[in-house]
């Protein structure tokens, strides 16, 4: 039964459905992928019966003809997510052993659709970090290595877990957040496809927060469809949520389609930064023609204020995070350090010293920093203008194209421990992620190319607020004509 | 201008106070989460997941806390603003769950507003005085520390954590200990005719931060320091009398006040250090990212505006209007519940002079010897129409309708029934009385003989035992007219 696992969302919620198939079977077979993949260390915790519980109900309401959307489908929760009973850290220490007592409204969707969970997923904690380095229960390794190859390789971040999960095939499909590009470089580093949705799109509450005005929560899965399926059963407005949308959600799979004719697809020509990977040049160039030869025109755009983006990124969201992350004080749940004699501020400063890593206590010095006073206007209202300029970018340029295309990620997967001494360095790794960002726009990843390494490379559309259908259909258009079929060859 | 000044040893010296009020909003539910805010619950029993800041929870706006702002906003008759934005300021304290307050700094949902006090010649204001309001904004309030639980540690009680609070800032427009008093009483009736906030010293719903400065007349403001958390009219009034005191002794003797946080010691009436301006936090003041700004509709403001009632100033005209003296229109109006009452008393059908003088003197006479409020009161408008209508219609004379309404005090009997069965009724009866004028002039040769030379003081003393012949109960309007013709 191992080839259970290969099959897409779409394929187990079919063959389900179909009788080729038991719920419960498919739940065995990815337990028992996610039990042999150790090495990876994909999962914080691995919840095998929760699984099965979901099948065997899914199983049930087969029979009793009450199947409902994701029924028989086991994903992966990226440990951001509150999962009531389920211990959820954001892979810090500070959080180690908290068990919520409730559900994020995100996951409690998925349930309710009739997935179950395999376990929560590994990340960079608090989702700070594109290499999963940051994780404070060790770093996901990607089953993807050069050829020839067995230096370890990152699975990109923070959704890294998630990534490396699906493409080892621990499971169909997982959740992910994306605040800056988490769900997109993740997914270009491993060869599947993620999207992350207008903000707003999906509830926020019962994440663990990063950057509370950019962190969206999305699906990443091994192909578009599964995508717009997933998408479908996060979505939603929910009143618990201040910045939740309301709006209807769309049948977005059932609308799926890769013609795009009559279609206009920007190209940014700020995108072209000097030094990016040749073979991420060609694959962009690859891009552009498979889209053309889905009827898309092709325009050439300006987003002219795409080099302060980085920067305004940097400044925002350590900003929103040194706020965020002041409740993690020792004196409700999580960690505590309190040292013989301690007062209430020693015990603060033992318990955060503890509890966060170093690339957290980066963000949180350099959020603190860029709000005291006398540096807020220098800093902070000045990275909300180029927030803004940006956003005027995005809107200037739709009204000459439906979709931008980017490349996701200025290279391919690097090794683990090639880039973490310098964090401006690591920083780059969201250039191109960033900007649809700080717009709050829906962009997606879907696997393009093979680089000589024998890597993936990712190519990123970017849509209107709102759009999703024309990001996916892009992205069908995409992954119809780059015959992407790589997997990683199994190490682990 | 107040006439109030320090006198020091170098001469007389202005004060400049601002109060910054803090005012639990009225609400079921908290500011941004559904707990329930019930004042002297067990601890930690009215907290959400959101009050105690668990990992994922969002706050959302709780619109009837925003309408009590901006039904208070319109009571002051100040700008309500339409777009208004939540900030976070960030300091670490063991009572603040999130490690933020959840307030409005840079856009608050009211603006520019004002409020008059009344003058007070007792208390030194000359005359009515505008106190300018600079602002009005919400915000949370934080949770509170327990010392006394345990010998080493302290507990932490979520209660109030996260319930609204109106803070509103004035303009340093006081310039005496009883402008404030005024200001804080003024404020505080004025909320509770609104009903945003029960005004309620003792429970901690309404508090005020003090600012005081001194100066000599004609000099810029001096330095201010910021008092906080006051909980009563009285200490208001004490702190800064202690606190301007304090700076003129620092001025004269050449020394510098500083910008500082001070504490208030309501046992000995005196304030002292808190922190100084170099200790002072950096709340690092940004937009909260979780919350959407307020942008209120037309509509929702209409609503308010409609859902107001008549405030007091617009009450104490109309009882002028009605006849009604300065003093009672002040006392009636001072309090909802006593004005309320008496515009019950008016439906009812009572004569407002009448009514007013009543009420101000036999009716809080009453309640204050009984120790009632007037929300207890043991006697109805209507019964209290009733009686005053005996009185109107000269069924009962004034000194007979206080006998009976003390008999309806003890017996909860009717004012009507009273007088009927005790035989209350006055008697208007001219020949009976002319019978008994006859009787008291003869009995009184020489005291009228004296009236007639010129004693006019005597009037009174015939009334008297005109009256005592007839039990009281003769009308005594009857009586001056009767006897003025007699004594002609």
């Amino acid at each position: 039964m191992t080839d259970l696992t290969n099959l897409t969302v779409a394929g187990i919620r079919d063959g389900h459905r179909a009788g080729e198939f038991t719920a419960v079977e498919v739940a065995e077979a990815f337990n028992a992928n996610v039990a042999n993949a150790k090495a990876l260390n994909a999962f914080i915790v691995e919840t095998p019966e929760l699984a099965l519980a979901a099948a065997r109900q899914a199983d049930a309401d087969r029979a009793a003809g009450t199947l409902k959307p994701l029924s028989g489908v086991p994903l992966g929760m990226k440990d951001l997510f509150a999962t009531k009973g389920v211990q959820t850290t954001a892979a810090s220490k500070i959080l180690e052993g908290f068990v919520p007592p409730y559900e994020s409204s995100v996951s409690q969707k998925l349930w309710d659709a009739g997935a179950g969970m395999l376990g929560k997923l590994n990340l960079d904690q608090f989702a700070m970090g594109s290499s999963n380095e940051t994780s404070a229960f060790g770093n996901v390794i990607s089953p993807w290595r050069r050829t020839g190859s067995d230096t370890a390789l990152a699975p990109g971040g923070s959704s890294g877990g998630s990534s490396a999960a699906i493409a080892a095939r621990l499971c169909p499909a997982a959740t992910g957040t994306d605040t800056g590009g988490s769900i997109r470089q993740p997914a270009a580093f491993t060869g599947i496809s993620g999207i992350k949705p207008t903000y707003g799109r999906c509830s926020r509450w019962g994440i663990v927060a990063f950057a509370s005005s950019l962190d969206q929560a999305g699906p990443m899965a091994q192909d578009v469809r599964d995508c717009a399926i997933l998408l479908e059963n996060m979505a939603g407005f929910d009143a618990k949520d201040g910045t939740s949308l309301d709006l209807p959600v769309p049948n977005w799979e059932a609308a799926l389609s890769g013609d795009l004719k009559g279609k206009k697809v920007g190209i940014p020509k700020e995108y072209r930064i000097e030094g990016i990977d040749a073979e991420v040049d060609a694959m962009w160039e690859a891009g552009v023609a498979m889209l053309k030869d889905a009827g898309a025109e092709v325009v050439s755009i300006s987003l002219p204020h795409t080099k302060y983006a980085l920067g305004a990124y940097y400044i925002i969201a350590p900003a929103e995070a040194s706020s965020n992350l002041a409740r993690y004080d020792g004196v409700r749940y999580g960690l505590r350090d309190l040292p013989e004699g301690a007062g209430l501020q020693d015990m603060y400063a033992a318990t955060r010293a503890a509890g966060f890593g170093p690339e957290v206590k980066r963000r949180i010095m350099i959020g603190t920093y860029v709000l005291s006073a006398g540096f807020y206007d220098a800093y902070y209202t000045q990275a909300q203008k180029v927030r803004t300029l940006i956003s005027q970018d995005f809107m200037k340029a739709f009204e000459q194209c439906d979709v931008i295309l980017t490349p996701t990620a200025p290279s391919a997967a690097f090794g683990l421990g090639e880039k973490n001494t310098d964090p401006l360095e690591m920083y780059l790794n969201d250039v191109f992620s960033v900007p649809a960002s700080l717009a709050g726009l829906p962009a997606m990843s879907v696997p393009a190319a093979i680089t000589k390494e024998g890597l993936p490379l990712g190519l990123h559309i970017i849509g209107k607020p709102f759009d999703e259908q024309g990001v996916l259909n892009a992205g069908l258009a995409i992954e119809q004509r780059a015959g992407f079929t790589a997997k990683p060859a199994k190490w682990w | 201008m107040s006439d109030y000044r320090i006198k020091g040893e170098t001469g007389e010296w202005e004060v400049v106070i601002g109060l910054e009020v803090h005012a639990q909003v009225t609400s079921n539910a908290k500011l941004f989460s559904g707990a329930a805010t019930a004042f002297g619950a067990e601890p930690n029993t009215q907290v959400s997941l959101v009050d105690a800041a668990m990992p994922g929870m969002l706050p959302t706006p709780n619109m009837e806390c925003i309408r009590q702002a901006v039904r208070t906003g319109m009571a002051i008759n100040a700008q309500i603003n339409k777009y208004s934005r939540f900030d976070r300021k960030n300091y670490f304290y063991a009572d603040l769950p999130q490690g933020y307050q959840i307030s409005q700094l840079y856009h608050p949902i009211v603006g520019e507003g004002t409020l008059e006090i009344e003058a007070d010649e007792k208390a030194g204001i000359a005359a009515n005085k505008v106190i300018g309001v600079e602002r009005i904004h919400v915000e949370q309030d934080a949770g509170k520390l327990m010392h006394d639980q345990h010998p080493t540690m302290s507990y932490v009680d979520l209660n109030r954590s996260g319930v609204a609070l109106m803070e509103i800032v004035s303009r340093p427009d006081m310039a005496s200990p009883a402008e404030a008093g005024a200001y804080l009483r003024k404020l505080r009736a004025i909320l509770r005719y609104v009903g945003s906030c029960d005004g309620n010293m003792e429970e901690g719903s309404m508090r005020a931060d003090v600012n005081v400065s001194v100066r000599k007349a004609g000099d810029p403001l001096g330095t201010r320091t910021e008092t906080k958390n006051v909980n009563s009219v009285r200490f208001v009034m004490q702190a800064i009398e202690h606190e301007a005191h304090r700076q003129v002794e620092v001025l004269e003797a050449g020394g510098k006040v500083d910008q500082e946080t001070r504490l208030f010691n309501p046992d000995t009436g005196t304030t002292r250090t808190m922190r100084s301006k170099e200790d002072a936090h950096d709340y690092r003041y940004f937009p909260d990212p979780d919350l959407l700004p307020l942008n209120l509709s037309d509509e929702f403001v209409a609503a308010c505006r409609d859902s107001l009632p008549e405030l007091p100033d617009a009450k104490r005209d109309r009882y002028l209007g009605l006849g009604i003296s300065a003093y009672n229109a002040a006392v009636l109006t001072a309090e909802v519940e006593s004005a309320r009452w008496f515009d019950a008393l008016l439906d009812a059908g009572a004569k407002p002079v009448a009514a007013a003088n009543w009420v101000a003197s036999e009716l809080f006479g009453a309640l204050n010897r009984l120790g009632r409020d007037i929300s207890d009161s043991p006697v109805s408008p209507a019964e209290a129409a009733e009686l005053l209508g005996l009185v109107a219609d000269g069924t009962i004379s004034g000194s007979i309708a206080k006998q009976v309404f003390e008999i309806m005090l003890e017996t909860g009997d009717g004012a009507a029934k009273i007088v009927d069965e005790k035989g209350l009724k006055q008697n208007s009866d001219t020949g009976a009385i002319e019978a008994e004028i006859a009787k008291v002039l003869a009995a009184n040769a020489d005291k009228v003989e004296q009236y007639k030379g010129g004693k006019e003081a005597l009037f009174g003393f015939f009334v008297g035992q005109t009256m005592k012949a007839m039990q009281g109960k003769a009308n005594p309007q009857v009586v001056n007219e009767l006897l003025k013709k007699a004594l002609g």
